[in-house]
């Protein structure tokens, strides 16, 4: 295992967080959420300054999952690797860690609808009319999981979704994807299916800092350098391969390393 | 109870690039001016320092700067035949919140509308007949202001923000390198043109084969460093490709905390209360004046604010409905076309075109808001409309804003969304492609209006607002010429594919097209087709202005920001030099 390193990303939001911290006290809390609600204020007589209350990413720590049951991550795993099948070409989705970043989110103020509308009356509505469930990101999860496991429970001989061939669970998603399933406990397949997706491609390729991309290999596959604050000198330099490996947040592996 | 606060001569209600340019330009005649934000505080160094600005899944996808919709949304629907339903998550716009608000997220793209723009009605009819203004039951009327009366006030803002550009035509004599297409400008550019990647450079090219005129876009994303007339300081762009969605943590971005805040928020007669949210603008008995303003903080406290002046200078959105709770002109009826407020709401109209390329590094990644080569020969009354079928148009550019790849990532028609193809797909032409963007106008109709919504409520127990609004065939046919041009563009640069993306069928909330709603506090010369007068003065309450897109009649096809802030100037001048020495309707009715 690698030890721990300061590298220069590490010192900048470090450096944000521990000074929120000394500000915060003992409850360790960050002092500017630009999620949470501030009280009100009155400002006069300049621009206030605001030392050591940058508002840093919510990035994520651990290995445990918070949010998905063992069968729920089943299911994750058999889904998101079909979206994202892994090749020589670049890492899958499971290989990219997505369930593990879909767990997270799902635990976290996405997956309590944080910026969903979700007040009465509810009505399917017209597809133009886009997202019209009560349900919130994470009981959207929940719930289609288990009527999706109902369905092929009923369509494939009593085996969970994860247990189904490539094929069929291929087969199974374009269906889901083509809105051509009716599914029970009033989800709507599409609907989720929309979601899984978007929230797949968000754990593919969003800086790794949220549990995803693992080793920016998604960020590799394409070629994007990830966070790079300057291109200047390479804006004239048209058609020209841009030499730099990705970079995150929190820097890249060998960054400021010995090696 | 609704405790009464002390009076000030000026209350701005909402503190965007509006509120901020009203706060400057009233504080600076020496009023005691008040401004109220329902969002935080937001500056560089906390909310969008470099250190974290560039992330896609936060800013865009989580949503972080924009308006949180949990509490208050708006409700939504194709034609009055349907139930409006909520917005339950953001899509087709991306509303702002906040000190800033959408002046932080935007791109920095700043335009001038054409000066037969402002003449929807009177231009059209006098070059393509009657008929051609009324088709599809089409609304559009003529602005009551003209593009010279506004060109001042254009150049206001570009002085403020320090615009990249190049001059297309001064004091009325064509320039190289410019838009030929242009109103004539009494000023160069206060910065010249960003140097251009090489995607715009590619379609630059392409344009010009085909005998089009292509031109650097006017940016707010600056090419050099620039000290503007209030003192304020911005540096170079570092094209990072995070603009539109994320704030700069360059401060290389016009927004109001680069060019307004730190001059204005120094000045001893000016305030800022945030977390604040206006409810209701208060009326006397006559309804012929309005004495304040009554908000509720995010601590649940109710006050009265008294002012002199209400400045409404909140999302068009949210101007409209504050309108129509208050009592403030008379709402519009789709079915008999009788009433002002709501009225003519209209939107952006927008297609574009990818291009791949085998053989070419595009490099996305290395982007601006504003950084496109752009041909405006389709656009406005640019180019002769007999036998087309539709009035309006749109610019076509060449633009790469940034490779961020959960948003940016094209792929070739025919590819599947997911699984295996679209995987190789992706890797194998993120870096040799981008895409044309067809920017188009979009004219105003009989059935697409605002109002209040009969059922849904917001958190302060409101009606919420209620869009009526879908694409008519004026639109759908611009739409496709357009488009069909923009494909010219692209097969002239020589991809090995190109990839269509019509604007097909109805308006739908779903996916992202652009920020620039427009109307329901529309402008003009008389209380009978208007809300407010040239100056941005209610009809009804004379010491109302309402600011922003809201005033469009309908909308250009370009986008709004440089149009509202001239809009804003002209209106803080005629407030300065005559209300204030004579208050009262700044034109007759």
């Amino acid at each position: 295992m690698d030890k721990p390193k300061l590298d220069r990303r590490h010192f900048l939001l470090g450096s944000a967080v521990a000074a929120t911290a000394g500000v915060a006290g003992a409850l360790g809390a960050k002092v500017h959420d630009g999620e949470l609600g501030a009280p009100p204020r009155t400002y006069q007589g300049g621009v206030p300054w605001q030392e050591g209350l940058a508002d840093a990413p919510p990035g994520v720590s651990g290995t445990d999952y918070k949010f998905f049951t063992a069968a729920e991550r089943e299911f994750i795993e058999a889904a998101v690797s079909r979206l994202i099948p892994n090749d020589e070409v670049g890492p899958g989705a499971v290989e990219a860690n997505v369930p593990f970043f879909l767990d997270r989110q799902l635990a976290g103020p996405f997956g309590r609808g944080d910026h969903y509308y979700l007040g009465g009356p509810w009505a399917k509505g017209a597809p133009e009319q886009g997202y019209q469930s009560r349900f919130s990101p994470a009981q959207m999860y929940r719930a289609a999981i288990g009527a999706i496991n109902k369905y092929t429970h009923a369509n494939h001989n009593g085996a969970d979704f994860a247990k189904l061939s490539e094929d069929e669970r291929d087969a199974l998603l374009k269906d889901f994807e083509a809105g051509k399933v009716q599914l029970e406990d009033g989800v709507d397949a599409k609907a989720f299916f929309t979601m899984l997706l978007q929230n797949t491609k968000e754990g593919y390729f969003s800086d790794p800092i949220y549990g995803g991309n693992k080793d920016m290999g998604a960020w590799k596959m394409i070629g994007f350098p990830g966070a790079h604050y300057d291109y200047r000198e390479w804006v004239s330099r048209h058609g020209e391969p841009v030499p730099f490996p990705p970079v995150g947040f929190k820097g890249r592996p060998g960054w400021n390393s010995e090696t | 109870m609704a405790t009464t606060l002390k009076p000030v001569d000026a209350v701005i209600v909402g503190f965007g690039w509006t509120g901020a340019i009203m706060g400057q330009q009233l504080a600076d005649a020496g009023l005691d001016v008040l401004a109220l934000e329902r969002g935080p505080w937001r500056d560089t160094s906390t909310d969008f320092a470099t250190g974290f600005a560039q992330d896609e899944l936060r800013y865009m996808w989580r949503h972080h700067l924009f308006q949180n919709v949990s509490d208050d949304t708006l409700t939504i629907r194709n034609n009055t035949s349907q139930t409006a339903l909520p917005m339950r998550h953001l899509g087709s716009f991306l509303l702002g919140t906040g000190v800033g608000s959408g002046g932080v997220h935007w791109n920095g793209q700043i335009w001038r509308f054409l000066p037969s723009d402002f003449l929807t009605k009177s231009h059209n009819e006098q070059r393509y007949g009657k008929k051609s203004v009324t088709d599809y039951d089409l609304t559009v009327q003529d602005w009551g202001v003209t593009y010279e009366e506004l060109e001042p006030h254009y150049n206001s803002f570009d002085v403020l923000c320090g615009t990249s550009g190049k001059a297309g035509n001064l004091n009325g004599q064509v320039q190289p390198g410019g838009n030929p297409f242009e109103g004539s400008r009494s000023a160069e550019y206060p910065t010249p043109p960003m140097p251009q990647t090489y995607g715009p450079t590619l379609f630059g090219k392409a344009a010009a084969e085909l005998g089009r005129h292509p031109f650097p876009h006017p940016t707010g994303n600056l090419s050099q460093p620039y000290v503007n007339n209030l003192g304020a300081q911005l540096g170079a762009c570092t094209y990072c490709g995070f603009c539109e969605k994320f704030g700069c943590g360059n401060y290389s971005k016009a927004s109001p905390q680069t060019t307004v805040l730190p001059y204005l928020m120094a000045k001893p007669n000016f305030t800022l209360r945030t977390e604040c949210e206006v409810l209701k603008v208060e009326l006397s008995p006559d309804k012929k004046q309005a004495t304040g303003v009554t908000y509720v903080n995010s601590a649940g406290e109710e006050f009265f604010q008294p002012a002199n002046i209400v400045i409404l200078s909140s999302y068009i959105l949210q101007n409209v409905r504050l309108l129509l709770l208050s009592g403030i002109g008379t709402p519009y009826d789709p079915a008999t076309g009788q009433g002002v407020v709501g009225k003519n709401y209209a939107y952006q109209t927008m297609s574009s075109v990818n291009v791949f390329f085998d053989d070419k590094l595009i490099n996305p990644f290395i982007g601006a808001g504003a950084l496109a080569t752009v041909v405006d020969d389709f656009n406005g009354d640019n180019f002769d409309h007999s036998g087309l079928g539709f009035i309006g148009g749109a610019y076509i550019a060449g633009m790469v804003t940034g490779g961020r790849p959960i948003e940016m990532i094209y792929t070739p028609q025919g590819t599947p969304a997911w699984g295996k193809a679209w995987k190789h797909a992706a890797a194998k032409n993120y870096l040799r492609s981008f895409s044309l963007s067809v920017h188009g106008s979009c004219m105003s109709h009989r059935g697409n209006y605002l109002d209040l919504d009969p059922t849904y409520r917001d958190i302060h127990g409101r009606p919420m607002l209620r869009m009526t609004f879908d694409f008519t065939d004026n639109e759908h046919k611009m739409s496709d010429y357009l488009t069909d041009r923009a494909a010219e563009i692209a097969k002239a640069m020589n991809p090995r594919e190109i990839k269509l993306n019509r604007r097909i069928g109805s308006w739908s909330v779903v996916p992202y097209q652009t920020t620039h709603n427009t109307g329901g506090a529309i402008m003009g010369d008389s209380p009978a087709n208007s809300v407010v007068n040239k100056y941005l003065q209610s009809w009804d309450v004379h010491n109302v202005f309402s600011m922003g897109a809201g005033a469009f009649p309908q909308n250009a096809g370009y986008n709004p920001t440089g149009t509202l802030a001239a809009l804003a100037y002209m209106s803080a001048q005629a407030i300065v030099q005559q209300y204030l020495k004579q208050p009262g309707p700044l034109v007759q009715a």
